[in-house]
């Protein structure tokens, strides 16, 4: 398999895996899923630090420094107040 | 061992602990420690994406790292939890903005056809997510009016703004070292991604933000085909998969199609002059406190008002009084209530109602008969009986919950203007309901007093 058969091929499995694993959820957990997986939605710092340290100080590494910048907030908040709002979480005591 | 082997498993390993942590959110009791392995896998993927050997200069990762993580730090820290929706809207605007920098960059001179469309993609989706979730944050936030901004032309003008999307996205494919059509995918996707939020009104949000979250997702997924990485892509398809399921469920909360949703504000719907028979009966804060004294059955369900009110505290407190008075009490919460998908579990959830105390619509509607009292604080469309009674109805269709049911209907309301959407409620000229005017929380902390007094 050439690398963008590969590629889709994982696409396509993960997108499934995705479907069964959300299907699932509660109404009551809708809003911290939500932000949980907008927290992981900013893994795009991953790609944007190889960028950002290609030290050629060109226009790519300029977009790649702000990817990180935005990509770390949305990474670092969006697991703090996912885990801000599931602290609330209680079952009844007794 | 060769490091770039040790880049491929570390991705690996962060790809397995995102699936573990979803799958740990899926269930109330281990949510907190899922959201704890997902951090883990982000943090894995970073440490293994520093030891990327292409790197030469880690001055600007630095910056980016601690100026982007303190911001969202200090932003996650002093959120309130009413305005919980609009700081998701904007953290996910942030993470679509992220995406469009990273297919840009990508762009390099001698780069493949399937690279540039998967470039075109990820700036595309990425803009879209960017202003999009940025419109939404203006009217969750209400720094923008939460109507739906609906125009004459307007379909054409989008029609016009698709196309050229389109055009540029295909020019930019077949002549990549022109940057004029680049910036022209750019621009048309942000204003793309305006024009897609302007006419959904404040009641449709739940659906957009579910959107925009499945939107941000695919942006990274894209970037992910971009820059030819295999996490990027895992993790961006779990994202975008779990959006598209939430967006699901809300468009069947509200019995609409997606398009519907999306096209069509409720504003546009003529609003028929539907006679309405009875007449609105109003009640003292101390006479509802009789009614509510003998209750041994109460529900409370709230709405996009309680939030509004900050009233959720004071619901925990007459709840507490009442089930001190011996009466069992439950809350029934619509899927759609609140600007969020589960808003008011959220707001609840901090003022310590335990979660099993939280009834979904289809747990509570069955039971609805043997409840002495409902009260509905600050919801309206969810609960409006027209849904069920009148065809003539544009909500007729989708499930509310059926509080006029019970024996007795106590509405919390500010005043007698209809609700977001405008549409007449028969709820408060039922023969069993009675309005109790005012705010809500004002409201709320009477029933209290008397009840404690």
């Amino acid at each position: 398999m050439n690398g963008a058969e590969y590629l889709l091929f994982i696409l396509m499995l993960a997108v499934f895996l995705g479907f069964e694993l959300i299907n699932k959820v509660p109404a009551t957990l809708h809003t911290p899923l939500m932000s949980g997986a907008n927290a992981i939605s900013g893994i795009t710092v991953v790609g944007a630090i190889a960028i950002a340290g290609n030290g050629n100080q060109d226009l790519a590494q300029w977009l790649g420094a702000g990817a990180v910048a935005l990509a770390s907030i949305n990474v670092v908040g969006g697991y703090m107040v996912t885990d801000r709002m599931l602290s609330f979480f209680k079952k009844k005591e007794g | 061992m060769d490091l770039s082997v040790v880049i491929s498993l570390g991705y690996v390993l962060a790809s397995g602990l995102f699936i573990f942590g979803l799958k740990k959110l899926g269930s109330p009791a281990t949510a907190r420690k899922g959201n704890m392995i997902s951090a883990v896998g982000m943090l894995t993927a970073i440490v293994v994406a520093l030891l990327d050997q292409g790197i030469v200069d880690f001055t600007w990762i630095a910056a980016g790292m601690v100026v982007g993580g303190a911001i969202g730090a200090i932003a996650a820290r002093a959120i309130a939890m009413t305005s919980m929706p609009e700081m998701v809207a904007l953290f996910n605007g942030l993470g679509g903005a992220a995406s469009l920098l990273v297919g840009w960059a990508a762009l390099t001179p001698d780069a493949a056809t399937f690279t540039l469309v998967t470039i075109v993609l990820s700036i595309l989706i990425g803009g879209v997510t960017l202003t999009g979730s940025l419109i939404a944050y203006g009217k969750l936030s209400e720094i923008l009016g939460s109507g739906a901004v609906m125009f004459k032309g307007q379909q054409l003008v989008n029609s016009l703004i698709i196309a050229g999307v389109v055009g540029s996205a295909v020019m930019f494919c077949l002549q990549p070292t022109d940057p004029t059509w680049l910036y022209a995918v750019i621009g048309l996707s942000l204003v793309f991604g305006i024009m897609v939020v302007i006419p959904i009104g404040g009641a449709d949000m739940p659906v957009v933000i579910s959107l925009l979250n499945s939107y941000s997702g695919l942006a990274a997924c894209a970037a992910g085909f971009a820059i030819n990485n295999n996490v990027l892509i895992v993790a961006g398809s779990l994202v975008g998969a779990s959006g598209i399921i939430l967006t699901q469920i809300m468009c069947k909360a509200m019995n609409r199609s997606l398009s519907n949703v999306l096209f069509s504000g409720f504003a546009s719907v003529a609003n028929e002059a539907t006679e309405i028979d009875g007449e609105i009966k109003p009640i003292t804060a101390e006479d509802a406190y009789y009614i509510l004294e003998a209750a041994t059955n109460v529900a409370i369900i709230p709405g996009y008002g309680m939030a509004v009110a900050q009233a959720q505290h004071v619901v925990k407190e007459l709840g507490d009084l009442l089930e001190a008075n011996g009466a069992e009490v439950n809350f029934g919460i619509h899927p759609v209530a609140g600007r969020m998908p589960g808003h008011m579990n959220v707001l609840l959830a901090e003022a310590d109602v335990p979660y099993d105390q939280l009834l979904e619509m289809d747990e509570i509607n069955p039971r609805m008969e043997l409840i002495d009292v409902a009260i509905v604080i600050g919801a309206n469309d969810v609960v409006n009986p027209a849904a069920r009674e009148m065809e003539s109805s544009p909500i007729y269709g989708m499930p509310v919950i059926n509080v006029a049911d019970a024996q007795t209907v106590f509405v919390l309301k500010r005043s007698m203007a209809s609700g977001f959407a405008g549409i007449e409620n028969p709820l408060f000229y039922k023969e069993n309901t009675r309005m109790l005017f005012g705010d809500a929380k004002e409201t709320l902390s009477k029933l209290v007093r008397e009840l404690s007094g």
